[in-house]
């Protein structure tokens, strides 16, 4: 099996704090792994680090063996690795078919072209009316992505988050916020459109971790003490310890 | 609109419905000038159209890409400099007049790609900040750099020494009323089209959303720099126009006040669709034109326009326009006939009244001692009477009390235009 990501001794310190000390993980191909922690232990930054949002202190993230240091934001999205947003992050003022299309544009070749139109080409708009119906938008197409409901906006960004065609998609608590209804239906559907994607999530709704990954890791104070099935995961002493046992004992 | 249909939807189909706002643009550029004939009108309307351009190029920045320019008078002025230069070249016999403007285009285009390929770094208040800083330094550039500005009489030139284009020598001002048309025309397309390409939505996901729109692919910085540097073009071409038009351009066409006055022009006119800023300057040169006329005032009523405007209608006239879409769609716009008579229609006579005071205490400041009338309406007033402050006083108060009075009629009168009909609810 291939790696699809690759972390290597990642560091990242702010100041003289250092909130990621030392992560190791291998992510495989087409596994769906879920990051599980305590507020505080360093999700999110470890997700910001991945996508390039901030620079790491030292170590290394390998994106199908190629080495991310250094690279932008858009130069990780365009070797192939999306991601979402713990708050929402949309386009507000675009309305929902303009957000999903301007997520279709790179993947598609049009970079920064002011001589192609638009609405004129095909394939690029069924390819929009295509992820709408995945995400169940369809009768949202023509309305300004900041009026629709919370849950619409979540899975707005989840299509927005796929559309590029992306093989590692990156998603930082899709689940937040939400009613138990809205929950199923989210993870219904990550399920339905990361097929044979590989899938990072963060989050802590433990029923959805449990259901959906393949793989876990548990993320306390900025470092991986455990990976592994969630069977491994839930009998693992340290987790137990450290954070597991009070979450389990919720549900 | 439907969406059940997503299979047979035909894709990028030029319809009679999306020509049409063109067809109608371009018959009204066609048929004014024969409408309005005189010379003072097509100088106007000349005027206008370019400000226009002007607009429409300064709204792909301000509307579309987010970014708020304080200096863009710039790149309209350096290509009405450079035009008036081309005039003067020895070389200019040889150049037909309509492409000068493209000459300017390009040079705006080549001043906004220097100037942006540092300055679009981000938008926000240092994209703001730089662009006021590079206003002030080209407008105090104009008294020192005096080879290429000419100092403080600028540099004037004739625009009937080109290449006569099919006999045409651009001498009359219905043919150079007719070649801006024509300018005006082609760049407000070549603008609309701009916004319906990849890099034109884009520059409006990066307006909304910079960060998200780098998690797409896209460096936030090429999409402000394309929008950038195609707005200097069309802000050059503009600048062309007014070398034709007026023969001249000085230090006034290029400072921060310049500038200014295009941010004005935009948000009078609405930042938020593509035609807001054509509305914002043919309202903007009628105000100074017409009004500019009546009163020496002028300035401070556009002001106060402009203040409330930002508070009170932060989407412009445009944006005032399309409130109504609703309620249109809803059938329902016969219903804001009447408030609108009895509550927006005093509130003007009111205001107007009070712009009679305020007329008549300027008259008081500032006629020559012993002059007392005064013409206000049309209509010859004495302002040390006593009568006529007591007329314009009380329709004042009186249009302006009444507007209040009936501002929650109104109100009631709008929710009920903006809300769809329920049909009685049916027992379950």
């Amino acid at each position: 099996m291939t790696l699809a990501l690759e972390l290597d001794d990642l560091r990242k310190s702010f100041g003289s704090a250092e909130i990621i000390r030392g992560l190791n993980l291998k992510v495989e191909k087409g596994e769906r792994h879920a990051i599980i922690g305590p507020n505080g232990a360093g999700k999110s930054t470890m997700f910001n680090l991945i996508t390039g949002r901030f620079p790491q202190t030292s170590g290394h993230v390998r994106l199908h063996g190629t080495d991310l240091t250094g690279l932008q934001p858009f130069q990780i999205n365009r070797l192939g690795l999306s991601r979402s947003f713990q708050i929402t992050n949309i386009f507000p003022k675009m309305t929902v078919f303009e957000n999903v299309r301007c997520s279709l544009l790179w993947s598609m070749g049009f970079k920064y072209s002011f001589w192609n139109m638009v609405s004129r080409n095909r394939a690029l708009n069924e390819g929009a009316e295509e992820i709408l119906e995945q995400i169940n938008l369809t009768v949202r197409r023509d309305l300004p992505a900041g009026v629709l409901s919370y849950a619409e906006q979540r899975a707005l960004e989840i299509g927005i988050t796929i559309a590029g065609g992306a093989d590692v998609i990156m998603l930082d608590e899709p689940t937040a916020g939400m009613s138990n209804t809205e929950t199923d239906y989210i993870v219904n559907l990550i399920e339905k459109v990361t097929e044979n994607k590989t899938l990072i999530v963060v989050e802590h709704d433990m029923g959805v971790v449990f259901g959906l990954a393949d793989r876990i890791s548990v993320l306390v104070y900025g470092e991986i003490i455990a990976t592994g099935t969630p069977e491994e995961v839930r009998s693992d002493q340290k987790v137990q310890e450290a954070y597991l046992g009070a979450a389990l004992e919720d549900h | 609109m439907s969406t059940a249909n997503t299979t047979n939807r035909a894709y990028g189909a030029i319809t009679l419905g999306t020509l049409l706002p063109w067809i109608i643009g371009a018959i009204i550029l066609l048929v004014l000038p024969i409408l309005m004939g005189s010379k003072g009108q097509l100088t106007i309307m000349s005027q206008m159209s370019i400000m226009v351009v002007f607009a429409l190029a300064y709204n792909m920045l301000l509307g579309q890409g987010g970014m708020l320019s304080f200096g863009h008078a710039v790149y309209m002025g350096m290509g009405s400099f450079l035009c008036l230069h081309v005039m003067n070249a020895s070389y200019f016999g040889s150049v037909p007049l309509p492409i000068l403007p493209l000459i300017g285009g390009f040079f705006g285009l080549g001043i906004a790609m220097i100037i942006g390929s540092f300055s679009t770094r981000s938008a926000g208040t240092i994209f703001a900040m730089i662009s006021l800083g590079l206003g002030e330094l080209m407008a105090a550039c104009v008294l020192i750099i005096v080879v290429f500005f000419g100092g403080e009489e600028g540099i004037s030139g004739y625009r009937d020494e080109g290449l006569p284009f099919f006999g045409l020598e651009f001498i009359s001002h219905i043919e150079v009323f007719y070649l801006i048309a024509f300018w005006l025309f082609v760049s407000a397309a070549l603008m609309f089209l701009f916004s319906r390409t990849p890099v034109g939505r884009m520059a409006n996901a990066v307006r909304d959303n910079p960060e998200r729109a780098q998690f797409l692919g896209y460096s936030a910085r090429w999409v402000r720099f394309v929008s950038f540097s195609a707005s200097g073009f069309f802000c050059g071409i503009a600048g062309g126009l007014s070398a034709i038009l007026f023969e001249i351009a000085t230090e006034s066409d290029l400072n921060v006040t310049a500038s200014g006055v295009i941010l004005l022009i935009v948000f009078l006119g609405g930042v938020g669709f593509f035609w807001g800023p054509i509305i914002g300057a043919v309202v903007f040169i009628l105000l100074q034109t017409v009004l500019g006329l009546q009163t020496h005032l002028w300035e401070l009523y556009v002001g106060v326009i402009f203040v409330a405007m930002v508070m009170y209608f932060p989407g412009g006239l445009a944006g005032i326009i399309m409130s109504h879409a609703v309620a249109m769609s809803l059938g329902k716009l016969g219903l804001l006939v009447r408030p609108y008579l009895t509550c927006v229609l005093p509130a003007i006579i009111g205001i107007l009244g009070l712009c009679g005071l305020i007329e008549m205490i300027f008259h008081m400041r500032e006629a020559p001692t012993g002059e007392t009338e005064m013409t206000l309406f049309w209509t010859a007033i004495d302002t040390h009477h006593i009568w006529a402050w007591l007329v314009f006083g009380v329709i004042a108060a009186g249009g302006i009390l009444l507007a209040r009075q009936q501002s929650s009629v109104l109100k009631e009168a709008w929710d009920q235009a903006n809300t769809i009909d329920t049909p009685a609810e049916e027992p379950s």
